[in-house]
């Protein structure tokens, strides 16, 4: 059996890579997919979790982690167009109505 | 009640506030869909909308008022109805309705769909609720969501404003960023203890059983996430762009809603879950309260338009309230509570007032919009003086009072510096909220608005009357308010 640490190593790994991405990267469209990516591999270590602790609060996490980002993803993406509509564009450095 | 109900301990009791006001919701979205009228002229069931919901509001203050005392568990222990619960009710309702008052016919000019507008502030609030009831850290992060999607969109309403839109993108960024740290925070604390309940957490947590480095790795996600809704610094770059670009009656609550529900989400976790840990989390908090009160408070100095510089205040008055859990004591809770309390109603008086300013719909009231008020709306600049006395911390205001208590919590919970810092940072945010008061009184209005009187309504008259009365009364009698707004932890 494949420990809980290597899985516990891969969704720190993925979250990371997630997190780095949404720092990065300048679309708003790839930004979400990066928080996405942080969810899903918050959702890989609480499986792995779950089997380790033997109870499935775990399993119903991942649930309501799954129902939060459809969730997320139909808010977002009408947030996106409505945006998109005013301003024609998508690029989070070009977002700079509001400062200071 | 039958015998599968009584094995699961579904006890609706412990939920039935929030239930009420979904039912709420869904009517109102049901008389939106079929009782509106054919025409623009007639508007049909349409005006009816805030009322109902103001009914919901009030219901759901009455359920609240049922429950008092009660404290029913439910759900298998996952939400509780106890003392804490039930006063962050009063407080994110009491901003629900102040909210719902001061949009009336505010709204209608930001977008013509009411309907979606009031059945989301009552869903919002529905979230901000369970913040409080929630005693399981899945209900916990369900509840975050529930109020914070409802934000987002409540915050780009106003479709056809590049700033709203702009705004509730960059707050919808941020927003999902900061949760995947929080629920990323929750697997691992429940990977250091196997429970998610907090009750079972703070057996395990308590016995040393937790495994220090997902424990650790943990709280401090969580105080990451929490970091970004209440805005602490370093975590507060969406704050002011996200308050200014949003519709100011939104503004006003989600300035008093989600920092009472974000602080019970907080304030419950740390207190009852997590005491044991608080050595090491105490420290970190200290820190953000710091950083939070001095550059608030700086950074709100030089603001032009009033509606950004109330933004940095919340972010400084975030850290007062932060200063008052450091200490992880029961006494700190009660008195971040009242502070909570004391703050809807004078934070939403003065948005309420900022908006009457604006001189159109979506643009900034400027400093230079507030000189003079007393010559042109006396009355205004009466309360708005009084608001900001109270945000100031004033006494006999309520603000006063809750500043108080805080300080004094912080204090005997062995904190002393914290609170120094707190009153010699209080000490520069009066210059600004006391700069609005000399401009409104000492200054003379601008050729060009001096005959202009800011527009205000009915509903909006009714809603500054009861954040007065309540800034005043609460300052009157603070004891009497402390022992309503008081933690009593149900378990």
């Amino acid at each position: 059996m494949i420990p809980t640490s290597y899985y516990l190593i891969l969704g720190a790994l993925i979250f990371l890579i997630g997190a780095v991405g949404v720092i990065t990267r300048r679309s708003a469209l790839i930004v979400f997919m990066c928080v996405e990516m942080m969810l899903n591999s918050v959702n890989l270590s609480l499986v792995a979790l779950s089997r380790q602790w033997g109870n499935l609060n775990g399993q119903i996490f991942v649930f309501m982690v799954m129902a939060v980002a459809a969730a997320e993803v139909a808010v977002g993406l009408a947030i996106l167009i409505a945006h998109n509509r005013n301003s024609n564009t998508t690029n989070i450095d070009e977002i700079n109505l509001l400062k200071w | 009640m039958n015998d599968a109900m009584v094995m699961l301990n579904l006890n609706m009791q412990a939920i039935l506030p929030q239930t009420v006001l979904i039912l709420f919701a869904l009517l109102i979205m049901m008389v939106d869909a079929f009782g509106s009228g054919a025409t623009e002229e007639h508007a049909g069931a349409k005006g009816a909308l805030p009322w109902i919901a103001i009914v919901g509001i009030l219901s759901a203050g009455a359920a609240t008022a049922w429950a008092w005392g009660k404290t029913p568990v439910s759900f298998q222990g996952q939400a509780i109805n106890d003392h804490f619960a039930l006063s962050i009710n009063l407080v994110v309702l009491l901003a629900a309705l102040l909210a719902v008052l001061f949009s009336t016919s505010y709204i209608q000019k930001v977008n013509r769909q009411i309907g979606e507008y009031y059945a989301l502030i009552l869903l919002c609030t529905v979230g901000m609720m369970l913040m409080g009831a929630a005693t399981d850290l899945i209900v916990l992060f369900v509840a975050l969501e529930i109020f914070s999607l409802a934000l987002y969109i409540l915050t780009g309403l106003h479709r056809a404003n590049p700033r709203s839109t702009e705004a509730a993108m960059k707050y919808f960024l941020l927003g999902a960023f900061a949760s995947a740290f929080f629920v990323y925070g929750a697997a691992l604390l429940y990977g250091a203890t196997g429970a998610t309940q907090y009750d079972a957490i703070a057996f395990i947590v308590s016995n040393g059983q937790a495994d220090p480095y997902l424990l650790y790795a943990g709280i401090g996600l969580l105080i990451v996430g929490f970091g970004f809704k209440v805005s602490l610094v370093p975590f507060h770059m969406w704050t002011p762009d996200v308050y200014q670009g949003a519709p100011t009656p939104v503004t006003a609550f989600m300035s008093a809603g989600t920092k009472a529900a974000a602080f019970a989400g907080l304030a419950r976790l740390l207190v009852l879950a997590l005491p044991a840990a608080q050595p090491q989390w105490g420290w970190i908090l200290a820190i953000f309260a710091t950083l939070t009160m001095i550059l608030g408070n700086l950074a709100a100095v030089r603001q032009q338009s009033l509606k950004r510089m109330l933004a940095y205040s919340t972010i400084a008055h975030a850290g007062y309230i932060l200063a008052a859990l450091v200490p992880g004591t029961v006494e700190g809770a009660d008195a971040a509570l009242f502070y909570l309390f004391t703050y809807a109603f004078m934070n939403m008086g003065a948005f309420a007032i900022i908006m009457t300013l604006e001189e159109k719909v979506g643009e900034d009231a400027l400093q230079e919009n507030a000189r003079g008020l007393n010559q042109r709306a006396p009355l205004l600049a009466f309360l708005m003086a009084v608001f900001m006395f109270s945000l100031s911390g004033m006494p006999p205001l309520a603000g006063f009072f809750g500043k108080f208590f805080v300080f004094r919590a912080a204090v005997n919970g062995g904190w002393a510096w914290l609170a120094v810092v707190g009153m010699i940072t209080s000490a520069i945010a009066a210059y600004y909220y006391l700069r609005v008061v000399v401009a409104m009184y000492f200054e003379k209005p601008s050729a060009e608005r001096e005959a202009t009187v800011p527009h205000t309504w009915p509903a909006l008259q009714i809603g500054l009357a009861i954040a007065a009365a309540f800034t005043i009364v609460v300052g009157i009698l603070p004891s009497f308010w402390a022992g309503i707004m008081q933690s009593g932890f149900g378990w």
